[in-house]
Order: structure tokens, then sequence, then C-alpha cells
């Protein structure tokens, strides 16, 4: 049976038993229940955090009166958060990776295809496999894309080798790969760059996994070496520099303000705008961000050439009408960090307005909250956790006063909840 | 439907059936920052496993819960810092909209 079907005939029953009507028609509706009227139809693209979350809810919350597309490109969902625990050898691919199948049961039309062009003028996109689909409203969750042109040398040829995996997937396991490879005494080196970028523990997380890996195979003479674009550890950081003392002694080191902007591939090298050089047996660089490419191409991107400036009530693009942009592509709002976490909260924020305006009401402001766990080993976590208000004044999301914080130290029960939290936000957008 | 037949409990079923917009509205808004406990909680508060489920939690029990999280009384590994986030509205307005929601 389907949700909505079991939504509809409740509340006939609702109506029923107040109008008492007798049971009679409820029964009619259990053999066929009647079609949904459609209101309007909304195109999501990118099956992330964000899209996902915006298609189930705006599906969910209209009780499928709004059809909804969803245009993915890859197959599959491949989640990042987890990702870093595929490095470290404690999962494997298989838990981080999700078929869209529980969404199209729910009634959401899931595509595998490619978006090349929006135009907002005609409220259409085209697609690489599929003729033109029109809209009534678009919601673009392209995550992030990479400024490879920051670093000389990584060229098409040099990224073959020189990985970033931010974007989990093949590259996950091709630098799981390198990893392995590394020799006792081997090094690690994991460039960072300038916030804001996704997932801001995430690299500190991976030191971690890295670490972690080399020392369950015993290679404690390897070292891992993070050069970090930015003036300090950007999350969690009197927690992670305990974690490398206690857990992993001497194969650590955190090196600030190291803006690498040039890689040498053949001499495995990495050079920083102020000169400095680290070599190792596996460079990891991951490249600034900016808004997905369709984000781009499409003009909605309107801060400093790399963010999507949107109204947080609705999220709905500075620039053109019709379209919410959600999740990492955004400018963050204060203290918002670029999480699946908080992309999720982008959804629902979209749907609600969505499901309200195609309606003829008004859409609400109203609150988010994100949660942020990293595994320091295969068990132990530490998280960052905060509440977001909207502010009428500012018209932004602002931490709300007193609320949110860390961790005291890394336990196995937070380990428990972290597991708990990626299986329920895994449903929460694709089931 | 279980929202709707929930904030019936709560709030008159009459003004449902009848759909007026301003309860319609009522309505969006509360199952809407609801969403923000589904991440760790499950769609409506039916987790999956690995966090406590909050459909069908006694109301009473809630607010008692949540507010013993927000003072320190009752401890917790992140659940304090959260709850401080939330009003007394906003969370006597959980409390409803969850005890009201079907466990599956």
């Amino acid at each position: 049976m389907s949700k909505d079907f079991e939504n509809r005939r409740g509340l006939l029953k609702a109506g029923a038993a107040l109008a008492a009507t007798g049971l009679a028609g409820c029964a009619a509706v259990d053999e066929a229940p009647a079609p949904v009227k459609k209101i309007g139809r909304v195109i999501v693209i990118g099956g992330g955090y964000g899209g996902a979350t915006a298609a189930k809810y705006i599906n969910h919350w209209s009780r499928g009166a709004i059809e909804v597309y969803l245009i993915e490109r890859e197959r599959n969902f491949v989640s990042c958060p987890i990702s870093n625990l595929v490095l470290g050898g404690s999962q494997k691919m298989e838990t981080i990776t999700h078929s869209y199948m529980g969404l199209r049961e729910r009634g959401v039309i899931v595509l595998n295809d490619e978006v090349l062009s929006i135009n907002p003028a005609k409220k259409t996109i085209s697609l690489r496999k599929i003729a033109d689909l029109s809209y009534d409203r678009l919601v673009v969750s392209p995550g992030i894309d990479f400024n490879f042109n920051a670093i000389q040398g990584l060229n098409d040829e040099a990224q073959k080798t020189i990985l970033h995996s931010w974007r989990a997937g093949p590259q996950t396991v091709a630098l799981k790969a390198q990893l392995d490879a590394v020799p006792n005494g081997g090094v690690y080196v994991l460039s960072i760059p300038k916030a804001p970028y996704r997932c801001p523990p995430g690299p500190y997380e991976r030191a971690c996994q890295v670490a972690h890996l080399f020392k369950s195979k015993g290679n404690t003479r390897s070292k891992v070496i993070i050069m970090d674009g930015n003036p300090d550890i950007v999350s969690k950081k009197g927690l992670f520099m305990k974690a490398w003392a206690d857990l992993y002694p001497g194969m650590v080191e955190y090196r600030p303000n190291m803006v690498v902007t040039e890689v040498d591939v053949k001499g495995r090298r990495l050079t920083t705008e102020t000169g400095d050089r680290v070599t190792g047996d596996v460079l990891n660089v991951v490249p600034p961000h900016r808004a997905g490419d369709i984000a781009m191409k499409s003009g909605l991107v309107n801060v400093n050439n790399l963010w999507c400036g949107v109204d947080w009530i609705t999220m709905e693009s500075l620039v053109h009408k019709n379209i919410h942009v959600l999740g990492d592509a955004t400018l963050s709002a204060p203290a918002m960090p670029k999480s699946g976490h908080m992309a999720n909260q982008h959804g629902k924020t979209a749907a609600a307005a969505i499901v309200e305006l195609m309606n003829g009401r008004a859409p609400m402001a109203s609150m988010m909250a994100n949660t942020c766990y990293s595994f320091v080993d295969a068990k132990n976590v530490v998280h960052v956790a905060s509440v977001h208000a909207y502010d009428e004044k500012d018209k932004t999301m602002k931490t709300v006063p007193g609320s949110g914080g860390l961790s005291t130290g890394p336990t196995e029960l937070e380990g428990n909840y972290a597991m708990g939290w990626a299986r329920n936000i895994w449903s929460d957008m694709l089931t | 439907m279980r929202l709707k037949l929930g904030l019936a409990t709560a709030i008159g079923a009459a003004l449902i059936a009848a759909q007026a917009p301003a309860m319609a509205q009522d309505l969006s808004k509360i199952r809407y920052l609801a969403a923000n406990c589904a991440n760790c909680h499950g769609t409506d508060g039916n987790s999956v496993g690995g966090m406590v489920s909050l459909a069908g939690y006694d109301r009473a029990t809630f607010i008692k819960n949540m507010n013993a999280f927000r003072s320190g009384e009752r401890p917790a590994t992140l659940m304090h810092q959260i709850a401080k986030g939330y009003s007394d509205q906003q969370i006597a307005d959980l409390a409803a909209y969850f005890s009201a929601q079907k466990k599956k």
C-alpha cells in the first residue's frame, strides 16, 4: 500500500467520522484510489543530500499532488559522510552506496540523465538523453565543482593520479588503493583548500582515518602530513589535536597556511604560494571549491563567482525566480557549514516553501539543525552540533544563542549514534 | 495522514475537515519544524534504527525530557546542545506532532 494511498484513506476516514458519512466510501477507496489531482510539476536537479531530500519531501508533504522529477547523472547515491571510513578500512563502498528505488516507489520520477542547460525565462531544462522538460518550479542541488585551475600542473592527466576524493565514488576506491600501497615509512599528504569548503571537519577526520589505516597495518613509521590552506584547524580543533596525539603519536603532522598552488606529478611534490614544498607517496589534493557547474552555467552564481545567494525562507535564487538552490552550492549563512546534514535541511526548507506556494499560501520561516560526526578511528566519534533560526531583521539564518556545541571527547557511544545518524538520514532522503 | 489525524486530536478535527487556509498553514509549519528532527530520528519520527523513535512518543514525556536536556538535568551526548535551540512553544508543538504520529 502506498503512503499516498494511506494518507488519502486516513483523511477520508477523519472526514467520514466527522461528517458521519459511514465507511462504505472508504471501502470503495481501498479498492480503487482516485488519482491525485496534480497541481504542478517540480524538477529537482541533483540527487545528493539536498536534492533527494527536496524530492522526497515535496512528494511527501503534497501527498503526491505535485509531480516531482529528480534528475541525477549517477545510477546510485554514494554518501560523502562515512566515506572516510572506507579509506580507513572499517567500512565498504556498499555501506555508502544506495539506490533511488525508494524514491521511485513513493512516486518520484527519477531520471538517470544530465541537465545540460536551464532556461529560466521559458521554465524548461534540456537534458543529455531525453527531450526538454518544463517545470513550474525548479530545484538546483548541484553540490560543488573544483577550481582545478588554481593549482598549476593539476591538468586532466595529473588528475588521474592526484585525487581529491572529495566526491564519494570511484575516487574513494582509487584513493583507498593508493593508500593500501604505501609502505611502512611512506608519506600521505592531504592538501586542504581555504574555507569555505564541503564538510569543515572532513579533512581532519580523513587524516585520522588514514593514520588509522597505517597503524592497523603496523605501518607506524608512515606519516600523514596535513597541508592546510587555512591559518588553523577549521573544525573541532582541540578534539582532533588530542586524537592525533593520543591515537597516532608521531604519525600526524599539521602545517597551517599551506595554500598549494602547484603539483609535480613525477616528483610527487606539492608547492605552496609561499614556496614551501612537500613530497609524498600519495598526494591527496582537494582543490578550492565553487558551486556545481550547472549553477555556474545557468547564471545562478552571484557571489564572488563562486556561490549562489538564496532567500533563506524559500531557498529561492536571488537571481532567477522559481528556481531554488540547495546545499553546498549556496552562499552559506553565517556559521552554517557546507554539510550533508545541512543540505538535507535546505531540502526540507525548499520543499515546505514550494508546497505552500503551489497551494497559494505564503512560505514560512523556520529552523535548521546540524550535526556533524567525525570518526577518529574505526569506532570512536566526536561531534559538532548547531541550531539555526531565521533572523527577520538580517534576512538570514543565525545560530540560536546558547545552543550547539562539541563532544567532550571521542566515545564509542557517539560512534553508534553516528552510524544511526547515517542510516536515518539515508532513509529520510531516499525512501 | 498521520499528520492531519494527529493534529486533529491536538487542535480540533472540524477545522481540519474544513481545510481552513490558516489551519492548513499551522499544520505545515509544525510538520516543517518537526522535520528538523527527522535527519537523526527518522521521517515523522520513525527511526530505522540506532536512534530513538519519536513517533507515538508520549507528549508530556517529550516535553519533560526536552526540558531536562535543556537544564542539564538529563545527561546527553548532544541533545542538551540541540534542545537549547528551541523555545517552549516549539517544544510543545513538536511534542503534539510526534505524539500524534503512528509508530511503524
